[in-house]
């Protein structure tokens, strides 16, 4: 009798024992990413995906190895996945030290909350530095005046690829207005080709259709009224006439089928396009490397056609204007350490845009945000590209940085659920302008 | 847990050993602290937080402000709530539909002692052990209208905008839940066949009733609590499904597939609306609890009760 009341005993106090066992083991997660590195280092959280993922860990490397005080420590996340996992760990305090991200209403949004560092006065002190990157790349970077993320990598305009050997089969030339393009719908359609490659399930790709059509036809003006929030801004007659006119294609049969099926992140939507499946394809400029890397033979044999977005008669907007990614950001966590920001700011001196890492940038088909790469640019072998996206940044009169990426986080999303159901047609034109326009200010 | 254990009666005992079973209920009262503490540190903990964040102002970064009943009203005002209830409703009921006969006549295959049933068995438990997401992103890659299995094995038909047309996208959501969870409930099913006394069928022989009479009379009544239980998961799990709509659909297209938990994540961590986002949660717990409580009647009170007098 007696031995087993002490086993039971000896267990009682086992099980109460446990909770306070995991309570301390849990304890010691709760330090997080933010101090993992330990020492002076610094933490990073990157975007996953060739070539850029290769390209940043050879600069942490050799940041590294030049710096074992200030190390930085990389984690790399899957980009749809990182987008709401930073927001998660910012709002919990578990943010790394350097946060990435593309700036602009999400940027603002940590910086009213105070989360991450000013670098104003940062700046002021390497004025070398500032003065090294496209002008253009800090107005994303920047709230109310003060900037609190450093630009960097590559500027990327979105553009209307085409496969130039489809196009010779129909003896057809790239489209230069939007009846072009409705034309160019009915030829391929015939030839039993897909128009448009859209990979319409990732929303934001649709997205980019609407951001060149409202700049085309309203001008910048009205998007820029609509990220100033001014009273009924998405009721705009210019928005109106863009989303009839994406309705029209849609109707035409423009994408190709099953396009909502398809997410951008398998590049799928790529694939289409180098397989021959679809003719063209409006998609940001980083999708030329992978298509170099992962597209067969399809750009070094030069069958990759690229065009700037066609004009739309009667509109108000310059034709030159870009829409895209000015660049993308690096934002310092204002909770982490002196020590671990120290570390980030060197890292932001020393480490980023190294002309090793420049160079890397401009080999793997992208523009670098960096001044004087003219001749860099025109020695590559894929010059031809290159100088296009450069020209298209530089001059363009307005580049519109991604909705997406410009509105708040609660309105972005209102946007792209809407813009799902425009191309599914299931809203109107006017119901879509409607939906928006009550998110005005939130 | 020390009620089942303490039912002796007291009239029968003396004095001292009633002292002795009082001590023995304390004692095993402090079996339940760890559960307790577990239940009240991630269940209940989260759930006041939960209710108070519902009347909250929060965009999961800044500061906490107070909202009142704005949250509440807003989110009822919003047709998006009632389209998503529709749907969760939808998908509850049609896989209630799909998987209960299915599992249910694969469990009572795979309970026969038969060597090929253990070998197509196992088969049939395979999907139990993928993750959802894995399962999602696989019928994902099999369902691209361009390069999935349609282009594979030349089979155009299959070629449709599966996850693109609003219909065929919640049909294919509730045919792939269906795909991943029929197998766990074939397993209840299972073994519930394996309890019913071999001595009813043989009873049954004797009285001449064939195989579907025997289903019938026998199998499905001694099912009775098993149905129940299998019942209760499928209903109550389906309000909670979203990994695998969530990497499968997201929501789309449109929001033809963006079910009550997928609506409540998506409105709190990509629109950053963490105040309308509980709001739906604690919804969400209104109506499962509800659920789960009117399937506990529908069993009727008695639960011990056997099913098994008279044998």
């Amino acid at each position: 009798m007696k031995q087993p009341q002490t086993s039971r005993r000896s267990f009682l106090a086992l099980a109460a024992l446990t909770p306070f066992a995991v309570a301390a083991t849990s304890a010691c997660g709760t330090s997080g990413p933010g101090t993992a590195s330990g020492g002076g280092g610094a933490s990073m959280w990157y975007l996953s995906g060739e070539p850029n993922q290769t390209t940043m860990q050879k600069a942490v490397d050799t940041f590294n190895s030049a710096n074992p005080d200030n190390k930085i420590s990389v984690t790399y996340f899957q980009n749809d996945a990182y987008k709401t996992k930073i927001k998660t760990a910012i709002g919990a305090g578990q943010a790394p030290t350097i946060i990435y991200g593309w700036g602009g209403g999400t940027l603002k949004t940590y910086a009213e909350a105070n989360q991450v560092e000013d670098l104003t006065s940062w700046f002021e002190e390497n004025k070398d530095l500032k003065e090294k990157f496209f002008p253009s790349s800090f107005g994303a970077a920047t709230v109310d005046g003060k900037i609190y993320a450093l630009p960097n990598q590559y500027v990327a305009p979105i553009v209307l690829f085409y496969n130039k050997e489809l196009f010779e089969k129909a003896g057809a030339q790239p489209p230069k207005t939007w009846d072009d393009v409705m034309s160019l719908v009915k030829t391929f359609n015939d030839m039993g080709v897909a128009p448009f490659s859209l990979g319409g399930q990732s929303r934001w790709t649709s997205m980019m259709w609407l951001e060149y059509l409202l700049d085309r036809i309203g001008g910048h003006e009205v998007f820029n009224a609509i990220f100033e929030g001014k009273p009924d801004a998405w009721l705009d007659p210019a928005v109106i006439e863009t989303g009839t006119k994406i309705q029209e294609l849609v109707s035409a049969e423009g994408f190709i089928k099953g396009f909502s099926s398809i997410a951008a992140d398998s590049n799928a939507d790529q694939a289409l396009l180098f397989t021959g499946k679809a003719a063209m394809m409006l998609h940001g400029s980083w999708t030329y490397g992978a298509m170099k890397k992962g597209g067969q033979n399809f750009v070094q044999s030069g069958k990759l056609g690229f065009v700037h977005f066609p004009t739309v008669a009667g509109g108000k907007g310059d034709p030159k204007n870009g829409v895209g990614n000015p660049a993308q950001y690096m934002s310092i966590s204002s909770k982490a350490t002196d020590q671990e920001k120290e570390s980030a700011k060197k890292f932001f001196k020393d480490g980023i845009l190294t002309e090793t890492v420049i160079d890397t940038y401009i080999a793997s088909g992208s523009v670098p945000i960096v001044n004087g790469i003219e001749d860099k640019l025109n020695t590559s072998e894929d010059k031809e590209f290159l100088n296009f996206v450069y020209d298209l940044a530089k001059n363009a009169p307005n580049f519109q940085q991604s909705w997406d990426q410009a509105l708040s986080p609660t309105a972005a999303e209102a946007l792209l659920n809407n813009i799902d159901q425009l191309f599914l047609k299931s809203i109107t034109p006017q119901q879509f302008a409607e939906n928006m326009n009550a998110t005005l200010g939130k | 847990m020390s009620n089942t254990v303490s039912t002796s009666p007291r009239t029968a005992v003396s004095r001292g050993e009633s002292q002795q079973t009082e001590k023995r209920k304390a004692a095993l009262a402090w079996l339940t602290v760890p559960a307790l503490f577990f239940f009240l540190v991630f269940a209940v903990v989260p759930l006041a937080g939960v209710f108070i964040l519902s009347f909250a102002n929060w965009d999961g970064i800044g500061s906490i402000g107070l909202a009142g009943m704005d949250n509440w009203f807003s989110v009822l005002a919003d047709p998006g709530l009632y389209n998503a209830l529709g749907l969760t409703f939808l998908i509850m009921i049609a896989s209630w539909l799909v998987q209960t006969p299915i599992s249910l006549l694969l469990g009572v295959f795979t309970a026969g002692s038969q060597r090929y049933r253990a070998a197509l068995a196992v088969l049939y438990f395979l999907p139990l052990l993928l993750s959802s997401a894995a399962v999602a992103i696989a019928f994902k890659a099999l369902l691209d209208p361009n390069f999935g299995l349609a282009t594979g094995l030349g089979l155009p038909f299959l070629a449709q905008d599966w996850l693109g047309v609003p219909h065929l996208a919640l049909g294919l959501v509730i045919f792939v839940i269906a795909w991943q969870f029929v197998p766990f409930h074939t397993l209840i099913y299972q073994g519930g066949v394996r309890q019913i006394p071999k001595s009813l069928y043989e009873a049954a022989e004797i009285d001449g009733a064939g195989t579907i009479k025997q289903f019938f009379h026998i199998t499905l009544p001694q099912l009775k609590y098993t149905i129940i239980t299998s019942s209760t998961l499928m209903v109550v799990g389906s309000l909670t499904y979203f990994d695998l709509i969530f990497v499968l659909t997201g929501g789309g297209p449109g929001n033809s597939t963006r079910i009550l938990a997928l609506d409540m994540y998506l409105r709190g961590f990509r629109a950053n609306l963490m105040g309308p986002a509980s709001v739906i949660a604690v919804i969400l717990v209104v109506i499962g609890l509800a659920l789960a409580l009117l399937l506990q009647r529908l069993g009727g009170k008695d639960k011990q009760g056997s099913q098994l007098e008279g044998l």
